[in-house]
């Protein structure tokens, strides 16, 4: 280089980081820092067979039949966002973490840490727009608790929700269940969710006002029932880290491979042009109204049908298809005919500089 | 979406790959300057369709990438102390320094914000008029116009708790120090279309001239980039070495002159540190003496840090085209995008971040990587 005395030790970047000894925002974004969380230090101490399978809900033994159980807390900032509040939101996506395991919902939970200084409106507004959820998809909240902290110390109030559903022995999705041929089905447009709520936090304004996704999918999950019962065999909403994370967990645990073609991924025009914008991948944005399902390629007419017969369903199409070859590794096809591995990310999007 | 979707059309894109197969009689090799080319090239998997007809180098075009471990330093001393609001662009966040990141000092109650543009942080800045404001102003000649703006804007309002932390590169000598280099083995350049679009190529003319080297302005959609391959390809071909302009829907060749001028009347030359290259003379942009008011390394005493970086990461041969991502020994084991050793496998746009997150998978379509 001209000019320049450098060296070569120069050349060179720092050392690596050792791990870090406090929690960073990035453990809850729902990729691999998530991932190393619970592993490091939660299931050191918590193991057992049923928190063990990590599903969306544990599956339980109760009496003759089985039960699935499942708890989320909800700590969405704003409050509220276009489509939906806090409220709707912790009774859809426990609804949908318990029907994801191929339970109906019958009770809910909810538990709310209040800051002093919430005005009456907005908690108002947020504990009808729960009840109104909940009311809508025929479960009651049975129990609930409320808690007050000063000023500073929760971000206006965080929620937290249990479900408990009911299992039947003929209608089993896990994750663990993905297999070569299934075909992997989207119930809808993709990234609606975290693109709404990104939007109202950054105070993002685009030409369209993205609204949130958030809806109970248990009626989706009942056509799927009804439509091809036992041959689902996975279910799973792609809520934090998006559709990317939530195949890769699949990929995982059923250890197979995925191949989806990135002209079939149904992303909305307003969704893919606030992405472009910012730097992110759709493909990493939240929805929280929307499943995935595999299924076995010769059922994945009935799987569709039995989805677009649904509102909430009709845009489902197939995005990909699971492969023997590459376990654990889930691969796009490029528009233009490349391929590349679609990973997890190790922790939350970071928007781009230029 | 309009203006997007047209650029990344299978069939003309295809057409353009068949093109260069049929006229590259040799696997000339080209540099994309810019990372966000890069990223096009490794996310659309175009590496795997040309099929070697021609050898890409990926340049040092990746803003994050580039800045050096002191200014990441003085950034994270800044973020770290409790009267300063310190606002980055998104990416800078998790870029390592010789301790720690931005998102760990701000696990550490450290206040650390990402804003979208400087003058949204010159917005925080008159919204807490008790707290020091501080605006990691890093990236090429594409940020310097938004960030020039906010300082000017700071200055005409009078916001006194506003300042910026400039670690800003200059594409051009970064091109001419890796011309200059013996071991060069670059034949063309797909010089960066937002850069050019708001500076012109008009300085690129020179280095065209004196290395006899193409160099086409290029867009970052992959038509555009494969429409840039070829142009370079019938260049090398043909055996000239002109300026050509691909990315002609946004880049003129004097460049956005408003820009231009308010870039000059805020910054001027320095030489700079780019991160695993070293000193490069006259390759930075620095606030100019009337602004020295707005310099947070000025207003907080930083100037004088400086830090050696350790050898551990061959980032210095990934960034200069000496190395593949993928062929250095620590990529994949000692250093992914969850524990990076060096920057390019940090941001998005880094050459190692593209090969490690989209081009591991190796099939026998031979997939790059």
């Amino acid at each position: 280089m001209t000019g320049t005395a450098v060296g070569i030790g120069a050349l060179a970047c720092p050392a690596p980081l050792t791990p870090a000894g406090w929690v960073q925002l990035g453990h809850g974004s729902g990729g691999k820092m998530s991932a190393a969380l619970l592993a490091e230090h939660f299931l050191p101490y918590l193991a057992n067979p049923a928190l063990l399978a990590l599903g969306d809900a544990a599956v339980v033994p109760a009496g003759a039949t089985e039960l699935a159980i499942s708890t989320d807390t909800f700590v969405v900032s704003p409050l509220e966002f276009p489509g939906g509040n806090i409220g709707s939101l912790a009774v859809h996506g426990t609804l949908n973490d318990v029907a994801m395991m191929g339970a109906r919902p019958r009770y809910l939970s909810a538990g709310f840490v209040l800051e002093e200084g919430l005005p009456f409106d907005v908690l108002d507004r947020v504990v009808g727009a729960l009840a109104a959820s909940a009311r809508a998809a025929g479960v009651p909240v049975v129990t609930g608790d409320t808690k007050v902290v000063e000023r500073g110390k929760a971000d206006g109030m965080f929620i937290n929700t249990t479900g408990i559903g009911a299992l039947d022995f003929d209608f089993r999705p896990a994750p663990t269940r993905a297999a070569p041929g299934d075909a992997i089905i989207v119930s809808g447009p993709l990234g609606r969710h975290g693109m709404a709520i990104m939007a109202a936090r950054e105070g993002l304004e685009f030409e369209s006002r993205i609204e949130s996704d958030s809806a109970a999918l248990v009626s989706l999950v009942e056509g799927l029932r009804a439509g091809v019962g036992l041959e689902v065999h996975v279910l799973r909403d792609p809520t934090r880290g998006g559709l990317a994370s939530t195949l890769n967990e699949i990929a995982a645990a059923s250890r197979v491979g995925m191949e989806i073609e990135a002209a079939a991924v149904p992303v909305p025009g307003d969704v893919a042009a606030a992405c472009e914008m910012l730097g992110l991948d759709p493909l990493y944005v939240a929805s929280e109204g929307v499943l995935v399902a595999m299924v076995p390629q010769p059922w994945a007419a009935a799987a569709l049908a039995a989805l677009r017969a649904d509102p909430l369903g009709r845009a489902a199409t197939c995005v990909g298809r699971v492969v023997a070859a590459h376990p654990g590794l889930v691969v796009l096809r490029t528009e233009i005919g490349g391929t590349r591995i679609v990973d997890m990310l190790p922790g939350d999007q970071l928007p781009r500089i230029c | 979406m309009k203006y997007l979707s047209e650029y990344r059309d299978p069939s003309v894109a295809r057409g353009l790959i068949a093109r260069i197969r049929r006229e590259a009689t040799r696997p000339w090799v080209m540099m994309e300057v810019c990372g966000g080319q890069t990223h096009t090239i490794v996310k659309q998997g175009l590496l795997e369709l040309l099929d070697g007809a021609v050898e890409m180098i990926h340049g040092p075009g990746c803003p994050v990438c580039v800045t050096p471990l002191e200014q990441i330093d003085k950034a994270l001393r800044l973020a770290a102390d409790p009267r300063v609001i310190f606002t980055s662009f998104g990416d800078m966040l998790r870029v390592p320094g010789s301790e720690c990141d931005l998102l760990q000092i701000r696990a550490r109650g450290g206040e650390v914000r990402v804003v979208y543009s400087p003058l949204d942080a010159l917005q925080i800045a008159r919204r807490h008029p008790d707290r020091q404001v501080v605006f990691f102003a890093v990236g090429f000649e594409t940020t310097a116009p938004a960030n020039a703006m906010a300082v000017w804007r700071a200055r005409e309002l009078g916001i006194g708790n506003f300042s910026v932390l400039v670690s800003h590169v200059t594409v051009p000598p970064a091109m001419t120090a890796i011309l200059e280099s013996p071991d060069n083995r670059v034949q063309a350049f797909l010089a960066a279309g937002h850069v050019c679009t708001v500076m012109g190529w008009t300085e690129y003319e020179p280095i065209a001239e004196r290395y006899r080297v193409p160099i086409v302005v290029t867009g970052f959609e992959p038509v555009d980039i494969l429409e840039g391959m070829l142009m370079a390809v019938r260049q090398l071909e043909g055996g000239r070495h002109a300026v050509e302009n691909q990315y002609a829907r946004s880049v003129r060749r004097e460049g956005t002159v408003p820009a231009r001028d308010l870039v000059a009347r805020v910054f001027r030359l320095v030489d700079r540190k780019w991160r695993g290259i070293g000193e490069i003379p006259l390759s930075g942009l620095g606030l100019r003496e009337e602004f020295a008011d707005f310099d947070a390394e000025y207003r907080f005493g930083l100037a004088a840090l400086e830090v050696e970086e350790p050898a551990e990461c061959r980032a210095g041969d990934v960034l200069r085209g000496r190395l593949k991502p993928h062929e250095c020994p620590a990529f994949g084991l000692r250093c992914t995008p969850e524990r990076p050793l060096g920057a390019p496998m940090v941001s998005s746009e880094g050459a190692c971040a593209a090969y490690y997150t989209c081009g591991r998978f190796r099939h026998p379509a031979g997939v790059e990587g």
